[in-house]
Parts: structure tokens; sequence; C-alpha cells
């Protein structure tokens, strides 16, 4: 780890002010950023501790729905009564990620803006275009089990880890910021990126810009939900595929769909069509197939990542399915009904 | 910005920051240096190597320890960001003379063989039940498995957990 100076601002606008410097980070849990300053992948040369920030409540909105705050960790957040029972696609999908230890540190500001697990980007001694831009792409032709099918470019074929995002994505959920302009307020699908010609931005944050909170829209799909997570052990490792699914139905047919898949891209990935295809729809094997052909148009394999290809396609079937029947996988014993 | 915090490693040497924390219920003061991670802290300054360094990246376990009762990897958290809190480790669980209901329950159950996992399981354990999320065994397995043991006594160690579970509730 390289020597950084520390400084811990008294309210978000010294924060903001004080992140505006190049070179400096936020830190709120620690749980990636620590992890990479040991990798010596992130130099910062000063880290601004927001963790006193107050950033950790979790509040009712006018609208009917809830705003998280930046700095709740993703344990009390799943662990939220109004979560629990309001949000359950989103209180799963946190539970599907990490260990408690790690919950109980990482918080949602920060669960946002956790980068790639990618083998290359965490290695200093390979090439990497998101670490070292121009480098090249370890990852390519390289080892690749775990990297993108989706929406990948020349440059980069990096995937998002995160669980909690591929449920906010499907909730449409949106991301509050704070910076040297004002505040805004991010759309979920804005706000991570594809890697493009600039896979060093994972995301739309501007220079300075701190994450307040992420505002859940009243809609919240409690009766057909899922959160169906494949990985290489059942608990405690990322995502190979995983798949957030929202059902609404009137009078037996979908009235309104929602499926974001995880571990596939660079960021949870949607394809409205796929969406819209469902609705008026019964359930059925059918409809579900045509969903999964829908979201996965354009898939394409690095070699030893070609079985997610087909892997993702099954798994979407299966949480249509597991959605649309009201048994949403279990995160304590895995069921996948 | 509070200013005993602020650093400058931008002209020579970096100033340190204070600490003051509460480590198995002593209050104990410190100057370090930022990047000091609450584990080193622990093993290097209070010489408190109960606590374990495994993978030092947040993958293992064996560095868990409760931070204002909650469990967590003392390798990811910065000693500084800690300031003003309380942190228990294996050695403020028990004693010699009087282990903790835990300690016991690994004794009874064999739930090591080389120990070296053991105080983050126990502390981890301890967490878990602070949580009072794992109504089954099935739950204690999942609610654990931030938790590597090698030697693979994973079986014990639910048994070990399940059995002061149990206690507590007929209690």
């Amino acid at each position: 780890m390289n020597r950084f100076g520390y400084a811990r601002p008294a309210s978000v606008e010294e924060a903001v002010a004080a992140g505006s410097e190049p070179g400096v980070k936020f830190i709120a849990g620690g749980t990636n950023l620590i992890d990479l300053m040991k990798e010596n992948v992130e130099r910062p040369t000063r880290l601004i501790d927001i963790s006193r920030l107050p950033l950790e409540r979790i509040q009712e909105r006018e609208d009917g729905g809830l705003t998280l705050g930046a700095l709740v960790t993703n344990a009390d957040t799943a662990y939220d009564t109004r979560v629990e029972r309001r949000y359950p696609l989103l209180a799963s999908a946190i539970l599907a990620g990490a260990s408690p230890q790690l919950r109980n540190a990482a918080t949602n500001g920060g669960n946002l803006n956790q980068r790639t697990r990618c083998y290359y980007f965490y290695d200093t001694a390979t090439a990497c275009n998101k670490r070292d831009p121009g480098s090249g792409c370890g990852a390519m032709g390289g080892v690749n089990r775990i990297h993108a099918i989706l929406g990948a470019s020349d440059q980069c074929i990096a995937t998002h880890p995160s669980d909690m995002c591929v449920a906010l994505a499907a909730l449409e959920a949106t991301v509050e910021v704070a910076g040297p302009e004002g505040a805004r307020s991010i759309a979920f699908a804005d706000y991570h990126r594809l890697p493009g010609v600039t896979p060093e931005r994972d995301t739309n944050l501007l220079p300075g810009e701190l994450v307040t909170g992420i505002a859940l829209p009243a809609e919240n799909f409690t009766a057909h939900f899922t959160y169906l997570k494949l990985r290489d052990r059942l608990s405690y490792a990322f995502a190979l595929v995983s798949v957030a699914v929202a059902l609404r139905f009137e009078d037996n047919a979908i009235a309104d769909a929602r499926i974001a898949i995880g571990g596939v891209a660079h960021k949870p990935w949607r394809v409205p069509a796929a969406e819209a295809a469902l609705v008026g729809q019964a359930a059925g094997d059918a409809a579900f197939a045509d969903a999964a052909r829908l979201l996965t148009d354009g898939a394409v394999g690095q070699g030893e990542n070609d079985f997610k290809i087909e892997l993702a396609r099954r798994a979407i079937v299966r949480a249509l399915h597991q959605a649309a029947a009201g048994t949403p996988q279990s995160q304590t014993d895995k069921r996948v009904a | 910005m509070t200013p005993a915090h602020a650093t400058d490693v931008r002209n020579g040497e970096p100033e340190t920051v204070s600490l003051a924390l509460t480590i198995n219920g002593k209050l104990r003061n410190f100057q370090i240096a930022p990047w000091v991670t609450l584990l080193d802290l622990l093993r290097d300054r209070e010489a408190l190597t109960g606590t374990k360094k495994g993978c030092d990246h947040g993958q293992c376990g064996a560095c868990t320890v409760l931070a204002d009762g909650k469990r967590i990897n003392s390798c990811l958290r910065l000693a500084v960001m800690h300031d003003g809190g309380e942190v228990t480790t294996i050695e403020g669980l028990g004693t010699e003379d009087a282990l903790h209901p835990l300690q016991q329950a690994f004794i009874d159950h064999d739930a090591f063989q080389c120990g070296y996992c053991t105080p983050g399981q126990i502390c981890s354990a301890q967490g878990l039940i602070n949580e009072g999320r794992a109504t089954d065994r099935t739950a204690i397995r999942e609610l654990m498995s931030g938790n590597l043991c090698r030697c693979g006594a994973y079986t014990n160690i639910a048994d070990a957990i399940e059995q002061v579970l149990s206690q507590e509730k007929g209690a």
C-alpha cells in the first residue's frame, strides 16, 4: 500500500470540495478500496473518510418509496424491516452477495462504486485497459471464465460484480449524488457505463461527485420476484450469471416485467424489448424462452466463458418461472424451486 | 475538516493521526500512520495475536473481530476509521479460567484441527449470535460462509454454534 493523507470532513459540502482534488478517493466501508490499495491497483494521494457523514438512514419518500442512505451498510439495508417487507427482491440480492462480515462493513454507495473482480485488473504485472488505459487486455485470449458475454468492447471484457445493483436495476432505482455543481439524480440505467473506449470509467459520476443515497420507487414487486444467483460454490462467490426478475400480473397475464442480469456485462444488463414482449402474455415456457433470447441477443463468448450464454438463457427462464410462481430462490439454502 | 486528522504526504513525511480505541474493554490511545489496518494495529501494536492474518484480502475470515458488536474483517479496515469505537477480539471473549461458551463448545465438538481459523470462527459466531438471524443449521452454515477452514472442520463448527444457540434459547 502506498502512503496517503487522510481527512475526515464534517459535511457533505466539505467532502465534495475535498473529493474534487485529483488523486483523492472517498472511503466509507473500505472493503473494496483497501483491498485494491493493497494490490497497488488504487494509489490515492489522500483518502476522504466520509463514514461519519449523516447519510446513514433509510427514510420514507413522499412518493411512497424509500431512500437508502449511501452510508447504510449492506447488512442493515437487507435486514431493515421496510426493505424486507416492501423490497424483498433487493434484500434477497444483497444477501446473495459477499459474506456477513463484508456486508456489515460495505455501504450502499460503495456497493455501486465497487470495481470489477477481473483477475487482470487486480494483477499489476499484466495488461489492463481499465487499470492502465492503452496497455491492452490480458483477459482476451486469457483466463476469462468470469468475463462478459454482453456489451463488451475490444478494449475491455470485465463484468460488474455487484448483486445489489442487479436488483436496483430491475427496480429502476435512482442514484442521488452531490457534487461541485450541486445535487442531481441519475437513473440507475445511466449510472454504470459500458466499457467502450474508456473502460477506466465505471460510472457516469463526475469528478468530486459523491453518492448520497439510492431512491427506490413505490412500485416494489412484493408478490412475484426472484434473485437467482448461479456460481461455482453455493455461498460467498461472485455470480457467473445472476437474474433479478420482478413481475406484476393482472388477470393472469403479465402487466409489468423487469429482468436484469448480472455477471454478464460491465453493468447490470436490461433489454426493454425483452420485457415489453412479456406484457400481455401468460406465464409459460414459450414466452419466457422468447424473453431469454431477446435478453441475450448479440451475446459473444470469449472462449472459457462460452458456457455463460446458454447458462444465462436457462437462468432467465428459470428465474421467470420462480417469479411467476411466487417461489423465489432462498438465499439460505439456495433452492431454485 | 477535523484538523487533528489532516495529514499531508505531498510535503515530506506524513503526519500521524490520533486514534482512541477501546480494545477488549480498555481505552487505548495511539498515534499511527493512516494506512495501518485495524488488524495490524491489534497484532503489532497491541500484541493481540489471536486475531490472524490469513489472506489479508477479506476472503478467509481469520481476521474477524467485533467492532461495536458487529463482526467485520479487520484486514479491510483502516484503524483510524474506528476512532472513538470499541473492538472485541478473541482475547476479550473469554479467559483461560473462564472460557466463553463458544470456546467451550468448540472444544466439546472438536471444532478445529490446526486452530488457525478458530479465533475468527469464534468471533464470527459471536457476531452471528448478536445478529439473531440464524434460525436453523442451514442458516448457521450460510451465515458462517465468510470463515474458511482449510482443515475442513465445518461440520463440527456448525455443531458447536448450534449448541450455543440452543443454550441461549433455553436460558
